[in-house]
């Protein structure tokens, strides 16, 4: 973080020479090592109470998201009547933890949500591209942030970062930082979206990840759901290491959001195993691991509802948004 | 505030889709014997709950089973058209994988490897083996050997418990491929699979004689292979009973290969893949309770970097599962005997003794069966027994080096040949090291990777011949 001085091992300035060296200096991903070990992972079998109890923590970490040119008001306010009770006849199922919105919607969201423990959460930085002067960047988060959104989910430049450019990628997520800022108030939680689908390589997500947490992120988040593929679970494997890995170096602990085409339970459950099994428990909680999805909330209610009742009671059921 | 209670709940494969007879006979030219008057009782290393009898053969036995097999290599199975013959093997292997959890389940079950590794790796393994070797034996002429290759005639197989069903389809499949028959003796202590495979073999009406399994113990072994009728000797286990076979055959017309022990060297460079290097090396140590043959039973890292891996390592290695083998979640399972367990625990005494600290995680053993916790021992130096001699358990040698050169040359320091791995991120030092490994498999930046396709096999004290790809097919052939 750029206020606090350098931990021993991290780089001592943010020009582009002293990240280079210190991001390329991190261990290499081996791509076939890495899907091996998330695919052993995928087998593990989560039954009975294990998986009442995964089903739970998943709905608690869900972003409940909509982000559609299309998107209206009206859409909004339905789904945060869902994210506030996502089962209307099981007042026992957790309430979500945030709702993501395009930053115009944020006061529709944060109207719809006021008195619930439910976060708004507003993509920005002209998302999901990225490609607008900086300035415009800061002035969309400033807007979110002063409509009442809790989290900011800003994309970084991935044109800059995949030509070398990493003091440029610093920079920005640094003063987004700065523009998450609440005059009087918590500042607003910053997500950093790396949009892993486009980094091509491991490595590249692993420096991408230390460098979006040494820019100050407090979440990093795999990708936008507008590029294939987005979240898969080595990606995820690879971020949960970085985290663990500036958490030991650091102190400071960072979160996780995987983000598009997680649709089903047991890809929910996946990434739940992944993070048991690699950074442990620290980060099973949303605090620290959200799960970015729209149509993921309905089968883990389908699902819940089969494991208590022992029959599926159909999608249709389940409120569509 | 995090989560605390985010535990696996049991998750048990069901035992249900295996049936077990009380006691099984020898499998003898198609059939099944009467259950012969001495017998041995295998159990299930997890509970030490008996599992069933089994027969011993004796030098009668082994004499009619070798006798049914020469029947059916010269009326059978040696002028059968080869495309015949590979589609019988065909489907042997589509059987087993029809039947693989039941396979699995049983192997599991006899053996004390934990299931996922019966599922994943030793069944579909052995249904590979099956379908590879198949595909070779109307293709013989291509094979490199001359025009037309000639089988031996009759093999004599003995494979080891650590991998029964496994071994025994790297043994079975190459030789009936390319023409020979088969008397095949599983390890006393796992000999159910096999019996199950006869069941297979009948399942697809293979031709009476061509596959006879015989059970027992090492008098049967003993017998088995002493027995002038055979053409050929196939064995896989210790380095001790091999110089022994290797004795027997010796002066005989016989052909032979030895698959024996090792004491892989699982060097990883300052420059690996750090988070995958640990999984490599805990793969290479504990799959199966490292009891593997080619298992990277000596850890050699870059001193530089040797904190952190052990850190990493350590970590690791306490998220491991150790439990009911047939618990889907199980990364641990138990150790296959009674015998082995005190084999493990005499060897890892020695290491104390002389000087090197151990260390485990803290978990809980079974208090029934046979249990030894994932251990890993630093400060061993190239003298101390830990490092030299093969322990065939969950039990990891920690040294370290400074230079490249240093690293081979305690890689090769060793009577053994069998495996090692190479972890790094520099293609060109890499090669330089493989190159330079005196070890039959080099894995690089991956361990314990195993496919029909490929080679497999030591030299010095690990033994002679090769099985697996083509190089296996040159084991079954009068070339």
């Amino acid at each position: 973080m750029p206020d606090t001085a350098p931990a021993p091992g991290l780089p001592r300035s943010t020009d582009n020479a002293s990240l280079r060296a210190f991001l390329h200096g991190l261990p290499g991903v081996d791509e076939v090592g890495a899907r091996a070990r998330a695919a052993a992972l995928a087998t593990r079998s989560l039954k009975t109470t294990a998986k009442a109890h995964a089903i739970d923590l998943a709905i608690r970490m869900v972003d409940l998201t909509t982000l559609e040119g299309a998107d209206t008001p009206g859409k909004v306010r339905a789904l945060s009547a869902k994210a506030r009770r996502p089962d209307p006849d099981d007042r026992a199922v957790p309430q979500v933890a945030a709702v993501c919105v395009y930053p115009d919607l944020v006061p529709v969201a944060v109207d719809a949500l006021r008195g619930s423990p439910v976060a708004v959460a507003s993509v920005a930085t002209a998302f999901p591209a990225g490609r607008a002067p900086l300035e415009a960047k800061l002035a969309d988060t400033r807007q979110a942030v002063a409509d009442g959104a809790d989290e900011i989910d800003m994309v970084i430049d991935r044109g800059a970062f995949l030509a070398g450019d990493y003091r440029k990628v610093h920079e920005e997520i640094a003063a987004v930082r700065e523009a998450c800022a609440r005059p009087g108030g918590e500042p607003a939680h910053l997500k950093v979206i790396l949009e892993t689908g486009e980094l091509a390589t491991y490595d590249n997500v692993r420096r991408a990840s230390w460098l979006a947490m040494l820019a100050g992120a407090d979440f990093i988040k795999t990708s936008t759901g507008k590029v294939s593929p987005a979240a898969t679970l080595p990606v995820t494997l690879v971020m949960l290491e970085a985290v663990r890995d500036f958490r030991a170096a650091t102190g400071r602990q960072v979160g996780v959001k995987p983000a598009g085409g997680i649709r089903t339970t047991k890809d929910a459950l996946r990434h739940l195993v992944l993070v048991n099994e690699t950074t442990g428990p620290d980060w099973l909680d949303p605090s620290w691991f959200r799960l970015g999805a729209s149509s993921l909330l309905n089968d883990l209610l389908m699902q819940r509802t089969r494991l208590a009742t022992g029959t599926y009671p159909g999608p249709d059921h389940y409120t569509l948004d | 505030m995090a989560d605390t209670t985010f535990a696996y709940a049991p998750a048990p494969e069901s035992r249900a889709v295996v049936s077990l007879r009380p006691a099984y006979g020898l499998f003898i030219d198609g059939t099944f014997t009467p259950p012969t008057e001495r017998l041995i009782t295998t159990v299930n290393p997890a509970d030490e709950e008996p599992l069933a009898e089994v027969s011993v053969a004796d030098e009668g036995d082994v004499d009619r089973a070798v006798a049914a097999a020469r029947r059916a290599f010269e009326h059978v199975w040696s002028p059968m058209p080869p495309a015949e013959r590979g589609k019988y093997l065909f489907r042997i292997s589509r059987i087993i994988q029809e039947r693989a959890r039941e396979l699995a389940v049983l192997e599991s079950l006899d053996n004390g490897k934990p299931i996922k590794e019966s599922r994943d790796v030793d069944i579909p393994l052995a249904a590979a083996h099956f379908f590879y070797y198949a595909g070779w034996a109307d293709k013989l002429a291509h094979a490199g050997f001359g025009a037309a290759p000639r089988p031996l005639g009759v093999a004599a197989q003995v494979i080891p418990w650590n991998f029964p069903l496994l071994m025994l389809a790297w043994k079975i499949a190459p030789a009936l491929a390319t023409g020979n028959t088969v008397v095949l003796k599983p390890a006393e202590t796992t000999p159910l699979t096999a019996l199950l495979f006869a069941e297979i073999c009948r399942q697809a009406e293979l031709p009476p004689g061509v596959v006879n399994i015989v059970t027992g113990a090492a008098d049967t072994g003993r017998a088995l292979i002493a027995h002038p009728g055979t053409d050929k000797v196939a064995f896989t286990g210790s380095t001790e009973v091999g110089r022994e076979i290797a004795r027997t055959v010796a002066g005989t017309r016989k052909k032979l290969t030895l698959e024996l022990g090792g004491k892989g060297a699982n060097i990883v460079y300052h420059d690996a893949p750090l988070d995958q290097a640990v999984e490599g090396i805990v793969n290479g140590i504990f799959f199966n309770q490292g009891h593997v043959c080619c298992a990277g039973s000596r850890l050699l890292v870059q001193e530089s970097i040797a904190e952190e891996v052990l850190h990493r390592l350590k970590e690791r290695v306490s998220r491991l599962r150790l439990g009911d083998p047939l618990d889907k979640n199980t990364d641990i399972g138990a150790i296959n005997s009674a015998e082995q367990l005190a084999r493990i625990r005499a060897l890892a005494q020695t290491g104390r003794d002389e000087g090197s600290q151990d260390w485990a995680p803290d978990c809980e053993l079974p208090a029934r069966g046979y249990w030894f916790a994932p251990t890993i021992f630093t400060g061993v130096s190239q003298a101390h027994r830990i490092a030299r001699e093969e322990i065939f358990g969950p039990v990891l040698s920690v040294l370290t080096f400074r230079t490249p050169d240093e690293a081979v040359e305690k890689a090769n320091n060793t009577p053994y040949g069998l495996s090692a791995g190479v972890w790094t991120e520099k293609g060109s030092r890499m090669l330089w090291t493989a190159g330079r490994l005196r070890a039959g498999v080099v894995w690089s930046n991956t361990f314990n990777k195993f496919d029909p396709t490929s080679p497999f096999g030591g030299y010095r004290e690990s033994g002679y011949g090769r099985e697996g790809g083509r190089h296996g097919l040159e084991a079954y052939l009068d070339v």
